[in-house]
């Protein structure tokens, strides 16, 4: 595998402080390849809009290096690294229209006249905005606005493409709409992108690989089903997806598998050994909703526990049950609605069992 | 739609009045809510402001001394062809209107009047005033005619007639370097008496250029405050406005200090050995003093709305544009300065207004070169006390003031000013 020539851009222990006394970027490494779609998710303050912004050349790295297409680029100004943005309120041009905003880029790199009308009709019906070319940014719509904003920093067909938050300012409808939508441009283009957001149904939704930033490091680097069904620790647990956690010591490591004895007298349980210390310490273990089986007799699964019934949601497809199991009462089993299911009552005292395999055991 | 309104009339409210009239009668609250706080400001504007305008406006057509003072000279005067010196009808009603005058001590405006015309003529009015006093009896024509030699000249009997009218555009010609030669026909004046039309001039090019140092100095300064993190942007904005707070007379009379020929400025040059001792330079009682002086104290005027457009620009366009592969400066010119515009546009009319109408700076540093056609206004005001014409100057400034804000209006659109 010729790795090192697919790799388009290198982040080699990167890292960043505005102050000089706190690091918002700690040690960054991550290689993305080329023709890739990473996104770098984690709550606002996690660093991960200062990498981009390093990538984009707008903030000076601290330390370390970016490399573009194997080249360092940390001294390279930011119009001369030829990447695409798309920036959180669009920043399209208000003075201009939909088609000076698209050629601008064109222009700046002094095209012809006729190559640009020809490029940019063909930017604008990728993203059907066909005949908005004459219409001032303010006329259009949120979404519209968006749709734009994409086509302009593709038009100039730039090897990579930043996008900052870009649907943050679209309404709930829309936004899934447009997540489709630059899913298939990527697509369609085989343009390398690396896109930063907050939500992360929307991370799982369009990205190859997700990088989880918390505290300026990233937690985990993974494909969104890994993330999600692998998490390597409590944070990403709880940051991806819902999660159920229960705290606990170990108490023996068996190969893949530990005992954890439970806080709070909920007795022993098998869990699958991913990220804890030694015997006797302390572990959280991470246990996905829709992984539970509610109901099932003692013995049919690996770990079974009685709970009681706290609360019962309906959400049509599936009810979402919250019940207290050793002195947790957070703890959340969906229940599928299907065909026969269980029918629980508030109080109830009932049986939840999980496979071993299903509940991590991960740092405290 | 119109076969409703034929069908339906107008709509009803549930109580089956019209909607409108339903309408009016519940926003009347508010309506007189609103005009009752406006009340004071209006009237304040009203007696302060508005009426004094209109009376100053006024008195720049208003003609009344010979209709009121003479008033038999303006009748007799009704049916002159002008060919020739009037009869005697005229005369005796002449001298009666002499000797009125001169008991009621009133004839001298009437000479005052007729001097802004031809000089000479209010020692002639008054003087023949005195002589009318002792005729008794009549033909008049031949003892007026002994009075003052002018009386005996066509001129002096078409400037009279011509001011027996109400209303007189003399003063307006008078504000333009034009008036009447003897037929009464209007031209130029001669060439070294044109005084006002190139004080106009010389005022708008002035405040041209104040307004076009107000935008270099300004740009910068606007920039870095809107940019620069919140704590020093407030610091450094304190020291555009502590300007503001300070007395213009105090300001102005700083720059007397510093500029004057002993001033500290010229002090430092020869410190320095930038001008010889002997030859410092000449900064102030000239134009140089007005300009420095009138673009310090009205740069505040040009960086408040210059700043506060630029505040409202993200720096992502900026960003945007350079990713895009624009290099720092072409994002600048094509990206932020049209989105400042607005600002450039609000600030140049603020500053270019203010200084056309600009008087005490220049009266105090302006010597001969450095005076502004607000100081002529004032010296009729103030000196000659030839209020017509300081009427018609006054009006003359505002008058093209409203023309530039119209030709600004259609250019930039008014809509886009933003003064913060």
């Amino acid at each position: 595998m010729s790795e090192t020539a697919d790799i388009l851009v290198k982040f080699d222990s990167v890292q960043k402080s505005y102050d000089g006394e706190t690091l918002v970027v700690k040690d960054f490494n991550l290689d993305v390849s080329k023709g890739e779609f990473v996104t770098m998710l984690g709550p606002s303050g996690s660093g991960k809009t200062t990498c981009l912004m390093m990538l984009a050349g707008f903030e000076p790295a601290t330390h370390g290096e970016i490399y573009l297409d194997g080249v360092p680029i940390n001294n390279v100004p930011p119009h001369k690294r030829g990447i695409g943005m798309v920036f959180q309120n669009y920043a399209l041009f208000p003075h201009m229209t939909v088609a000076e905003n698209l050629a601008f880029p064109l222009e700046v790199r002094g095209l012809g006249k006729s190559e640009i009308e020809d490029k940019v009709n063909k930017a604008l019906d990728m993203v059907r905005l066909g005949g908005f070319g004459d219409r001032r940014p303010a006329q259009l719509s949120g979404g519209q606005q968006q749709r734009v904003a994409v086509s302009r920093a593709l038009v100039f067909e730039p090897k990579l493409v930043l996008m900052d938050e870009p649907l943050g300012a679209l309404d709930k409808n829309l936004r899934e709409e447009m997540q489709y939508e630059i899913k298939h441009i990527h697509e369609n283009l085989q343009v390398t992108m690396v896109y930063v957001t907050h939500d992360q149904s929307e991370a799982l939704t369009m990205s190859d690989r997700i990088a989880v930033f918390d505290d300026g490091i990233v937690q985990q680097l993974a494909p969104p089903d890994e993330l999600y069904e692998k998490p390597m620790n409590a944070f990403v647990a709880g940051f991806i997806g819902e999660n159920n956690r229960l705290f606990g010591k170990v108490v023996s490591i068996d190969g893949k598998f530990c005992q954890v004895e439970l806080e709070g007298g909920g007795g022993m349980v098998k869990a699958l050994a991913v990220n804890i210390g030694g015997v006797g310490s302390r572990t959280t273990l991470s246990l996905r909703p829709e992984r539970v089986t509610i109901g099932a007799a003692k013995g049919a699964t690996e770990n079974s526990l009685s709970a009681t019934v706290q609360e019962l949601i309906y959400l049509g497809d599936h009810i979402r049950s919250r019940v207290r199991l050793t002195g947790n009462s957070e703890f959340v089993v969906k229940v599928p609605n299907s065909h026969g299911h269980v029918h629980l009552k508030k109080g109830e005292v009932t049986q939840i069992g999980w496979e071993a395999e299903d509940c991590r055991a991960l740092d405290a | 739609m119109a076969e409703d309104t034929v069908q339906g009339g107008p709509v009803l409210a549930a109580d089956g009045t019209p909607l409108k009239a339903s309408l009016n009668k519940a926003m009347r609250k508010n309506r007189i809510r609103a005009l009752l706080l406006v009340t004071p400001l209006f009237l304040f504007i009203l007696f302060s402001f508005l009426i004094p305008i209109f009376d100053m406006t006024f008195r720049s057509v208003d003609n009344w001394q010979l209709v009121e003072l003479m008033p038999k000279t303006t009748a007799a005067l009704a049916d002159w062809d002008g060919k020739a010196i009037p009869e005697e009808p005229v005369f005796a009603a002449l001298v009666e209107d002499l000797k009125n005058g001169a008991k009621s001590r009133e004839i001298g405006k009437v000479g005052t009047r007729l001097n802004y015309e031809k000089s000479g003529m209010r020692s002639m009015i008054t003087g023949s005033a005195r002589k009318a006093v002792k005729v008794k009896e009549g033909p008049y024509k031949p003892q007026v005619l002994k009075f003052h030699r002018y009386w005996d000249d066509l001129e002096t009997w078409t400037v009279i007639k011509r001011n027996t009218a109400p209303y007189t555009i003399g003063y307006y010609l008078n504000a333009v370097d034009m008036k009447y030669d003897k037929q009464g026909d209007i031209v130029m004046q001669p060439e070294n008496q044109q005084i006002y039309g190139k004080l106009f001039l010389r005022t708008f090019a002035i405040s041209l250029g104040i307004t076009i140092i107000c935008v270099i100095l300004a740009y910068p300064i606007s920039y870095l405050l809107a940019t620069l993190p919140i704590r020093y942007s407030n610091l450094l904005m304190i020291f555009v406005l502590l300007p503001f707070w300070t007395s213009l007379l105090v300001r102005t009379t700083a720059w007397i200090a510093m500029l004057q020929s002993q001033g500290v400025l010229n002090d430092l040059f020869v410190f320095f050995g930038l001008v010889d001792d002997a030859n410092r330079l000449q900064l102030m009682h000239n134009l140089a003093g007005t300009v420095i002086a009138m673009t310090h104290i009205l740069l505040p005027f040009m960086v408040l709305p210059l700043y506060s457009v630029m505040k409202t620009i993200p720096p992502s366009y900026m960003r945007a544009a350079l990713s895009m592969g624009a290099n720092p400066l072409v994002a600048f010119v094509r990206v932020y300065m049209p989105q400042t515009l607005s600002g450039i546009g609000a600030g140049s009319i603020l500053v270019f207004i203010l200084s056309i109408g600009y008087y005490i700076t220049p009266a105090l540093v302006g010597g001969t070169s450095g005076t502004l056609i607000s100081n002529q206004i004032a010296y009729h005001m103030q000196s000659s006390l030839n209020w017509g014409l300081a009427g018609a100057l006054g009006a003359l400034l505002l008058a093209s003031v409203l023309v530039l804000y119209m030709l600004y209006n259609k250019l930039v659109g008014i809509d886009n000013m933003r003064l913060g």
